[in-house]
């Protein structure tokens, strides 16, 4: 093992995101737009601005998290009676029907997942700017947990898309897609977004300048 | 790729030798584990194998009837771009967009620029603007749902199975497959392979 790990970056050497070359970026050219010599892409030490983009689109997505989850994601309408549902409601729906590992797979989905990923995500932003040194490899891991759950809170937007397909039967019954469902897919857009915005190598930063 | 050569881990940045696995083997950082290289058997016809696979399979997804709905006598049918249809037609044309976007264009374009990139790389030429293609496929990567539509089917039939009688079309199977099909297209794929292809001024 080698005693002192030593950051690309240290060595004005970075790697290309896209296609992983490892290319010399000279002192003079950090504020240069500078682009990998192979595939193009703009080559960045770090994520450009990665702490201040990612904290706005955690905050934007805290606060779309409310109505996604107070307003109704749908209503049904049945022989004149009409009924919304929230994303709660659903959960509950399924429980009192006896489907509760269902019931159970959609509330992690829906609600714990997308909250689970910003308070990781804020998480990882305040120990970042806090120059926090404490277990890196675990956070990088709580990072890369983050990067892969979230695209399964998208479930709930879906089952909205096919009961809204398949439940139109006019006075019998019709199914209409509501207001909360908009502010959910953009809960999950918007933090998709702000986990490929994060920059992992962050974590690292401060136990390599802390060698020296 | 037979002499190691340098490279900084995409996760934590850590400069390392990176060595050559064994085929089928995968190389991972020093420091936090990140996977830094997988060499793979057949790389280039197994991907291209099952992207002409995957092809069909999609074709025949949006094409044939997706999921009847049968209900006092009353039946609806419907094709995978229903769903997409009446959200447009309630006005909500975001969410129209992002089911659209995430279920039936994204592995659309991921096919078509598979085969872009691999027919010609099978022919021994390089394709025209493979960097920007092949890094537009990247990108696409996390926006490609399918299996989580897949989940949402289920959920769905589950739901209504007490009202109504839910009968699954030719596209739903071939969608299922499809999943499959594309996972295997994106795990028997080594991006080292096509980088090696582009020539380049360092």
């Amino acid at each position: 093992m080698n005693p002192t790990p030593l950051a690309a970056a240290q060595h004005s050497l970075t790697s290309c995101h896209v296609c992983e070359l490892l290319v010399k970026v000279s002192a003079t050219q950090h504020n240069v737009h500078l682009h990998c010599p192979r595939c193009g892409a703009v080559l960045h030490l770090r994520k450009p601005n990665s702490i201040a983009r990612t904290w706005a689109l955690v905050i934007a997505a805290f606060i779309f998290y409310i109505p996604a989850n107070v307003l109704p994601v749908m209503t049904v309408t049945s022989l004149g009676k009409t009924q919304a549902d929230t994303i709660l409601s659903g959960v509950i729906y399924l429980l009192v029907h006896g489907m509760w590992p269902l019931a159970l797979l959609i509330f992690f989905a829906s609600v714990v997942v997308p909250m689970l990923k910003l308070v990781i995500l804020a998480y990882l932003l305040i120990s970042v700017q806090r120059r926090s040194p404490w277990r890196p490899y675990d956070r990088t891991r709580l990072y890369r947990i983050t990067e892969a759950v979230g695209r399964w809170s998208m479930v709930d937007i879906y089952v909205v898309t096919i009961l809204v397909a398949l439940v139109h039967l006019g006075n019998l019954a019709t199914i209409r897609a509501e207001l909360g469902a908009v502010f959910f897919g953009a809960v999950v857009v918007i933090t998709i977004l702000a986990a490929n915005i994060f920059d992992p190598r962050l974590i690292w930063d401060h136990r390599e300048s802390s060698h020296e | 790729m037979s002499k190691p050569t340098l490279c900084a881990c995409h996760e934590c940045d850590l400069l390392q030798n990176l060595p050559l696995p064994p085929s089928g083997g995968a190389a991972k950082c020093r420091r936090c584990g990140a996977v830094l290289y997988r060499h793979k058997r057949n790389s280039l016809d197994r991907t291209l194998a099952f992207s002409l696979a995957g092809l069909i399979l999609f074709i025949v997804a949006n094409t044939f009837p997706f999921l009847a709905f049968k209900m006092q006598g009353q039946v609806t049918e419907t094709l995978l771009i229903t769903g997409v249809r009446d959200l447009y037609l309630q006005g909500m044309w975001g969410l129209a967009a992002l089911v659209l976007f995430t279920t039936i264009l994204v592995p659309a374009i991921q096919l078509a620029l598979l085969l872009y990139i691999l027919i010609p790389l099978k022919l021994r030429r390089v394709p025209w603007q493979l960097p920007k293609v092949f890094r537009l496929l990247r990108e696409l990567t996390p926006w490609g749902m399918l299996e989580v539509f897949m989940l949402g089917i289920l959920v769905s039939i589950v739901k209504l199975a007490g009202m109504a009688t839910i009968v699954p079309g030719l596209a739903l199977w071939s969608f299922a497959v499809l999943i499959f099909v594309l996972a295997g297209a994106f795990a028997s794929l080594d991006p080292h392979l096509v980088w090696e292809r582009v020539r380049y001024r360092a």
